[in-house]
C-alpha cells in the first residue's frame, strides 16, 4: 500500500477486517457484489488511486469481516491482480493466496437458454474450471463453456 | 452403477458387461430382477420408441411400470417444476427413467432423487442408453469397436445422440472419426476438446465415404434450432441414397437412431449396409441389461 499511506486522509486504517488491494480500477463495486456484501458492514471504497504497478487501482476495506478462502477465490474471476489482507488489531495477520475456484455455484448464468438452470426455479447454476489461462468454465449440467469475457460481462454488468 | 446421465458414466468394462448381458437376454428368458419393483417412465418430452422400449424392458424383468408420455408428459412439464415431480415419483418408484426437453434435466433430477435416474434424452445434451445400443450394433457387426473408421453425419450440433456417441467412443480406440456436417451444424467445440481419439471435420461426404466402416446418420430436428430460418437452410443437406451407399465398402454399415424423416431414402433399406432396423431391435435387450447394471450393483 505504498502510495496510499501518504494519503491517509482518504481512508484510515481499520482495526479488524479485510483489505482488498490492487483491484483493477473501476471494479471495486463488483468485488463487493461477488462477496455479496450489501448492508450491515462498514466499508471504505477507494477508487482510481495511483498505483506504481497498475497505473490506477481500486481498494476495498471491510470492517469486521474476514473474507474466507472461497470468497477470496471468487475475486479472481474479475480481479486476478487483487491482494487480500486480513487485519486483526491494526496488523496484517494473513495474506490470502488467490486461486481460480474449481467450482462456482449460483454466481454465473449459463449462456445456453435451454439449460435446466435457466428453466427450473430450483436448479442452481454450477460451473467447473476447465482452464485458468485463458479462463474457461463449463456448465456441469449442459457442458456449455463460458470464457473470461462472458464472466466479466456477467459480473461487471454490460457497461464494461 | 447408480445414475446414468452421460455415456461417460460407462467404463469400457461396463459397456462390455452390458453387451454380454444383452447377448444373454436375447436368447434366454431373463431373471425377473425387477419383481416387486416399480419403474417410473417420466417422459416430459414425447418419444414413442424410447418409451416403449424402456416399458418393454421393465416388464420383461418383472417390474410394474408407472409414468407418463406424449401430451400428458408435456402438461406435467408445464404444471410443476421438475424437482417436485421427481420428489413425487420417489415415493412410488425404484428407478426413474427421464426424458426432458431441457439440457441437464437428468443430472438435476439425479441431485433431487433418492432413486437411480436413467437419462433417456435431455434436450440437445445426451442420450447415453442410445449410445450403448449404437455401439452394441457395431460390436455385433464387426466383433469389435476398436480400429474402425466412423463417419458421423448430419446434425452434429443439436443431436444429443451424437454427443453421447462421441463420448462413448472415448472408451474404445476408433481408428478415425469423420464428423460430416454443414458448418452451421458442426459438433460443439467443448465436446470435441474432450476426445481422446483422432477425428476430422469435413463438409463433403464424398471425400470420405469410401473409407468409412460405420456411417452414423442423424436426423436434423427442427425443434432443436434456435432459429427456424437456420433450419430451412440445412434441413436437407445430406441424404443417404443408394448411389451413396454403392460407394461404401462392402462390409460397411449404416446406422440411425430412428425415427428418420428423409435423411435415408427407403431404397437403402434393402441394401446389405442398412443396419438401422437391426440396431432398433437391440433397444429392449440393451435396456434390460442397463436396468440389470443399475439395480444389480
Ligand atoms: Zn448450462
Amino acid at each position: 500500500m505504498e502510495a496510499v499511506n501518504k494519503r491517509e486522509l482518504i481512508v484510515s486504517k481499520i482495526k479488524n477486517g479485510t483489505v482488498i488491494d490492487h483491484i483493477p480500477a473501476g471494479r471495486a463495486l463488483a468485488v463487493l457484489r461477488i462477496l455479496k456484501i450489501t448492508e450491515g458492514y462498514r466499508i471504505a471504497l477507494v477508487m482510481n488511486v495511483e498505483s506504481k504497478k497498475m497505473g490506477k487501482k481500486d481498494i476495498v476495506k471491510i470492517e469486521n469481516k474476514e473474507v474466507d478462502e472461497k470468497e477470496a477465490n471468487l475475486i479472481t474471476l474479475i480481479a486476478p491482480t487483487a491482494t487480500i489482507n486480513i487485519i486483526r488489531d491494526y496488523e496484517v495477520v494473513e495474506k490470502k493466496k488467490l486461486k481460480v475456484p474449481e467450482v462456482v455455484k449460483g454466481l454465473l448464468k449459463c449462456t445456453n437458454l435451454t439449460c435446466i438452470t435457466n428453466n427450473d426455479i430450483e436448479a442452481v447454476s454450477e460451473f467447473r474450471k476447465i482452464s485458468e489461462k485463458p479462463l474457461k468454465m463449463k456448465c456441469v449440467y449442459c457442458d456449455t463453456v463460458i470464457d473470461e469475457n462472458e464472466i466479466l460481462k456477467q459480473i461487471l454488468g454490460s457497461k464494461s | 452403477m447408480r445414475d446414468i446421465i452421460s455415456s461417460y458414466d460407462f467404463s469400457k468394462s461396463d459397456f462390455e458387461e452390458i453387451f454380454e448381458l444383452a447377448d444373454k437376454f436375447r436368447n434366454i428368458s431373463p431373471p425377473k430382477i425387477l419383481k416387486e419393483k416399480t419403474v417410473a417412465l417420466a417422459f416430459f418430452e414425447p418419444s414413442t420408441r424410447t418409451y416403449l422400449s424402456f416399458n418393454k424392458a421393465s416388464i420383461n424383468l418383472g417390474a410394474s411400470v408407472i409414468g407418463f408420455s406424449g401430451e400428458e408428459g408435456i402438461s406435467v412439464a408445464k404444471g410443476e417444476n421438475l424437482a417436485d415431480t421427481i420428489r413425487m415419483l420417489n415415493n412410488y418408484a425404484d428407478i426413474i427413467v427421464i426424458r426432458h426437453k431441457f439440457d441437464g434435466a437428468a443430472k438435476f433430477a439425479s441431485e433431487v432423487s433418492e432413486k437411480p435416474i436413467i437419462n433417456a434424452g435431455d434436450g440437445k445434451h445426451e442420450h447415453p442408453t442410445q449410445t450403448v445400443i449404437d455401439l452394441y450394433t457395431v460390436y455385433k457387426n464387426f466383433g469389435d469397436i476398436d480400429n474402425l473408421t466412423f463417419g458421423i453425419m448430419g446434425d452434429l450440433r443439436y443431436a444429443r445422440v451424437v454427443n453421447s456417441l462421441l463420448r462413448g467412443l472415448t472408451r474404445f480406440k476408433p481408428k478415425l472419426v469423420y464428423l460430416i456436417s454443414p458448418p452451421q451444424l458442426s459438433a460443439r467445440k467443448e465436446i470435441l476438446e474432450e476426445l481422446n481419439y483422432p477425428y476430422k471435420e469435413v463438409n463433403d461426404y464424398n471425400e470420405v465415404i469410401e473409407e468409412v466402416d460405420v456411417l452414423y446418420v442423424t436426423r436434423i430436428q427442427k425443434e432443436r434450432f434456435p432459429d427456424e430460418s437456420e433450419y430451412e437452410k440445412v434441413k436437407e443437406s445430406y441424404i443417404v441414397d443408394s448411389t451413396l451407399v454403392s460407394k461404401m465398402k462392402k462390409d460397411s454399415i449404416v446406422l440411425h437412431a430412428l425415427p428418420r424423416v428423409n435423411e435415408i431414402s427407403r431404397e437403402v433399406d434393402k441394401t446389405p449396409q442398412a443396419k438401422y432396423f437391426e440396431q432398433a431391435s437391440y433397444a429392449v435387450p440393451i435396456r434390460m441389461a442397463i436396468f440389470h447394471k443399475v439395480i444389480g450393483e
